[in-house]
This record gives structure tokens, C-alpha cells and sequence, in this order.
């Protein structure tokens, strides 16, 4: 068993059995982080680039992390400080890169569609750690993950995922994870921030009343409002945001359940996700950071080219 | 296809197995049973069985390794991992291997690296069910052997459990 594709560019591409595949791995990849070596050999002979055209702490860190504890050689590419600035291209840049022998690639770009240009153009295998507005796959995969290592199964899960669905690529991973594995999704947020066909395109229920969308669900995901995503004002202010759709304790303490809050992070405290509900325990945040490492171990090791010519 | 162990020739091995171990470990409190993902541990479920029945059950511990991101042949084949569960330390422990079918060595080898990202065990033995001799690729030899057979390259040994195969029986296949 395999998965059925070379390259991670999202989990729109990724079958049932891929997924679960990926889940799995991933359940013995954590295990690994719990004995007193936290590292296996497995991608001993593996280099890997990640390329970041766009900012990031924790995914970076994640794959980082998850490299070494595969034993991969990693490199590391920030756009600032390196020939991307002088007008280089893409392709040259990773062209350049892989001449020097890296067989895997981690990429982030604000261009959506950005790993899929590369993978039709070089020979590496190529994991999309989010592009743009379209996919953020490895964070999909956490956040399944971690709803399956806490609730036990995603088969008819109810997930409200809440706030800017219109530029987050983490709900679109999210979506079609969710969709793909028999989990009920519904959006929640701003009409100005929900795109307009979103419930025919891709059968997820839309309720802009975020107290009726809690009273549904079993875990709201909250997403980051991407104020550097917004050319234009979709809202009139981040306190009136707050007031409308900030996830708070006092509506959480008024449903008749305990309801898991999920945040894919950075957050936004106060705008988005109170401090209160970000801090106590029915948050998984923390865990959905810790879990990502044991996701992309899995990833990676998954995809570390079994291609022939690539030894 | 030739039988090697009939399902009462494989529960006396067993037991027997089970006592040799015993035998050298007749205080179990710093020895430790460790069987090996997938195969091994329908070996090690019933030969633990055997020795709860000689001994006090609470003095056993009894983990089970998955070597998959140990294996030397990576890169030719990828192989899916099964789940490791070792719920104490081996710091300092005599750990017994064990594991159906000991043939090049390359899966003890790994299992041993495995092993070591767990602590330092004061001792490592082996515990085999059938020792394919002559067939070693490594410096590895089990100190506890059900059975040893000779077989050619082409030839496979098949080890049967009841419950998954529905029969008790070891047999000897030509491919």
C-alpha cells in the first residue's frame, strides 16, 4: 500500500485510503515523539528544501522538526536575504536548488496554484505547506487528526468552521478533508467573508448566526481573520467583529455541551478567539500544534520518492 | 507445501519456548518481553500466555516494536508501520526478542537500533519460533529456537495462527 500520488499539493487530489493511510502513519509517527529518542533513520538519504515565499512560525518550525526527526538533511529558503529578491524566478530558484541534489521540496507561496506550476516543471516530490488562497494540506490533515485522537472518529463529526472562509486556504483543506472522510461541515461568519456559491460548489452548510452554528456543532474550528489578505473593508471593525463572531466563554457556557475549539494559529486574541476560550481546556490548540509534527513525519515519510531514478 | 509444525507439535514448541525463557529468567522483575510488528507478536501473544501460567502475571512486562522506519530496504519499497507499544523503560533490563521467523538477520538488526532509542538494556537475547540456518546476511543468532530448518532461497515459510488463519501450523512453501 501507497499513496496514489507523488506530490502533496492538496488534499483535493488525495483519495479515502490516502488519507487514512497518512492518519495512521501518522498515529505511529506520534508515538515516536514519546520515546526518549525522539528520531528514526528512516529519510537518512533524503534532502530536503523548504522553500518559504511567505511567512510562517509554526509550519515552518513543524516541518523543520519533522524532517530531523526523520533524519533528513534540510535546507532552509526565506525570500528575504536570498536571489528571489533580485528578481529571480521561481523556477530558476528551485531549478538551482535541486541541481545540488534535493529530492524533496516544502513550499509556501502567496500565489495560489504555485506547487502545482512546479510539480508539472521538476522531478522532486513537492508538499504544499499552503498556497495563496487555495490549499494548506498538511494543516487539513492536522486538524483531522487531531479531531479523530480526540473524539475518536470523523465519520458524521459536526465541524463548524468559523470567521474568513472567503481567503482561508485552511478552510478549503479542511472542507474537502472533511467532505472526503463523511464529516458534516458548516461555515459560519460575516456574509462579506463567506464566498457566495460556497454551498453549491462544495455541499457544506452555511449559518451566519455563529450561537446557532455552536449550538450544532461538536467542534468549531475558528480561523484567523488575514487582514493582510483584505484589499478592501469586508467588515467595519475588528470590535464589531469580535462582538458578532468572537468565539467567548459566555457563549460557550451557555450551550448544553462541551464543544472542542480548534485554531489552525497565529491568533488573534480578542478579535477572532477570546483569551478565556483559547486557554481552557475544551481548546485543543496546543495539541493541534504538537500533532502537526507527527502529521508531516508522516507526510513526508509517505512521499520520500520511492521514484525510480531518484537513489 | 510441507508442514514443519503440526498445530500439536507448535503448542508444545510454544510451551517449551516458554520455559526455556523462564529457565534463564526465573525473577522476571528486570526482564522484559518484547515481540515484533506484524508477524511476531501472534508468536509472543501466546508465548507470554504460557508463561502467565508459570509465574506471578504482574511481574510481566510485555511490549511490542514496530522496526518499519528501521528497515535497510527503504529505499527500495515502502512499508507501512504497525503500531509499537512499549509502556515501560528498558533501561537496564534483560529484553527477550521475539519473533516468528528468523532468516537474514536485517529485521533483528533493526529491531535492535529500534530498541536502543528506548534506553540501554543491560542485555538483549532472541527468541525465534523457526531458524532458518544458513541463510543469515548478518552476525545474528537466536539464543531460544523453536525449530531449525533448512531451506532453499526459493522456498517460504508460512506460519499459520489460528486466530487470524484459522489453523496452528508452520509449512514450508515452494514458490
Amino acid at each position: 500500500m501507497s499513496l496514489s500520488t507523488r506530490h502533496l499539493l492538496g488534499i483535493k487530489d488525495l483519495t479515502v485510503d490516502d488519507i487514512s493511510l497518512i492518519l495512521e502513519t501518522a498515529e505511529q509517527f506520534k508515538e515516536v515523539l514519546q520515546r526518549p529518542v525522539k528520531k528514526v533513520p528512516s529519510l537518512r538519504d533524503v534532502t530536503i528544501v523548504n522553500l518559504f515565499y511567505e511567512n510562517s512560525t509554526r509550519t515552518r518550525f513543524s516541518f523543520e522538526l519533522a524532517e530531523k526527526r526523520l533524519s533528513a538533511d534540510t535546507i532552509n529558503f526565506a525570500v528575504s536575504g536570498s536571489s528571489a529578491a533580485k528578481g529571480e524566478t521561481l523556477l530558476d530558484t528551485v531549478r538551482n536548488i535541486l541541481s545540488m541534489k534535493v529530492d524533496m521540496v516544502v513550499m509556501r507561496h502567496s500565489a495560489s496554484g504555485a506547487p502545482h506550476f512546479l510539480a508539472q516543471h521538476i522531478p522532486a516530490a513537492i508538499i504544499n505547506a499552503g498556497d495563496g488562497v487555495n490549499e494548506h494540506p498538511t494543516q487539513g490533515l492536522l486538524d483531522a487528526f487531531s479531531m479523530r485522537k480526540k473524539l475518536g472518529k470523523l465519520e458524521g463529526l459536526k465541524v463548524a468552521i468559523i470567521g474568513d472562509i472567503m481567503h482561508s486556504r485552511v478552510a478549503m483543506s479542511n472542507i474537502y478533508l472533511l467532505n472526503k472522510m463523511g464529516a458534516k461541515v458548516t461555515v459560519c461568519g460575516p456574509p462579506t467573508l463567506i464566498p457566495k456559491y460556497i454551498r453549491e460548489s462544495f455541499g457544506v452548510e452555511v449559518n451566519y448566526n455563529l450561537k446557532e452554528t455552536l449550538e450544532w456543532c461538536d467542534v468549531a474550528n475558528v480561523l484567523r481573520i488575514q487582514l493582510e489578505r483584505q484589499n478592501q473593508v469586508l467588515f467595519s471593525s475588528l470590535r464589531e467583529y469580535n462582538i458578532a463572531y468572537g468565539v467567548k466563554r459566555k457563549l460557550l457556557d451557555n450551550l448544553n455541551k462541551e464543544i472542542v475549539v480548534m485554531h489552525p494559529g497565529p491568533i488573534n486574541r480578542g478579535v477572532e478567539l477570546d483569551s478565556d476560550v483559547a486557554d481552557s481546556k475544551q481548546s485543543i490548540i496546543l495539541q493541534q500544534v504538537e500533532n502537526g509534527v507527527a502529521v508531516r513525519m508522516a507526510v513526508l515519510y509517505l512521499l520520500s520518492g520511492r521514484n525510480p531514478g531518484n537513489n | 507445501m510441507k508442514s514443519i509444525l503440526t498445530e500439536q507439535q507448535l503448542e508444545i514448541t510454544i510451551k517449551r519456548l516458554a520455559h526455556q525463557v523462564l529457565e534463564n529468567h526465573v525473577d522476571l522483575t528486570n526482564t522484559v518481553l518484547i515481540g515484533l510488528q506484524p508477524r511476531g507478536v501472534f508468536l509472543s501473544d501466546q508465548l507470554v500466555d504460557e508463561i502467565k501460567k508459570e509465574t506471578s502475571t504482574e511481574k510481566i512486562q510485555y511490549g511490542k516494536l514496530d522496526i518499519t522506519f528501521y528497515r535497510d530496504d527503504i529505499r527500495k519499497e515502502l512499508h507501512i508501520a504497525n503500531r509499537t507499544d512499549i509502556p515501560f523503560s528498558i533501561e537496564g533490563k534483560n529484553v527477550v526478542l521475539i519473533d516468528d521467523v528468523l532468516y537474514t538477520g536485517r529485521t533483528i538488526r533493526a529491531a535492535l537500533d529500534a530498541l536502543l532509542d528506548f534506553g540501554r538494556p543491560e542485555k538483549v537475547e532472541l527468541c525465534v519460533l523457526i531458524d532458518r540456518r544458513f541463510s543469515r546476511q548478518l552476525p545474528i543468532h537466536p539464543d531460544y529456537t523453536g525449530k531449525s530448518i533448512d531451506a532453499i532461497v526459493s522456498q517460504k515459510v508460512k506460519v499459520f495462527w489460528k486466530n487470524r488463519d484459522g489453523k496452528d501450523e508452520v509449512c514450508l512453501v515452494n514458490d
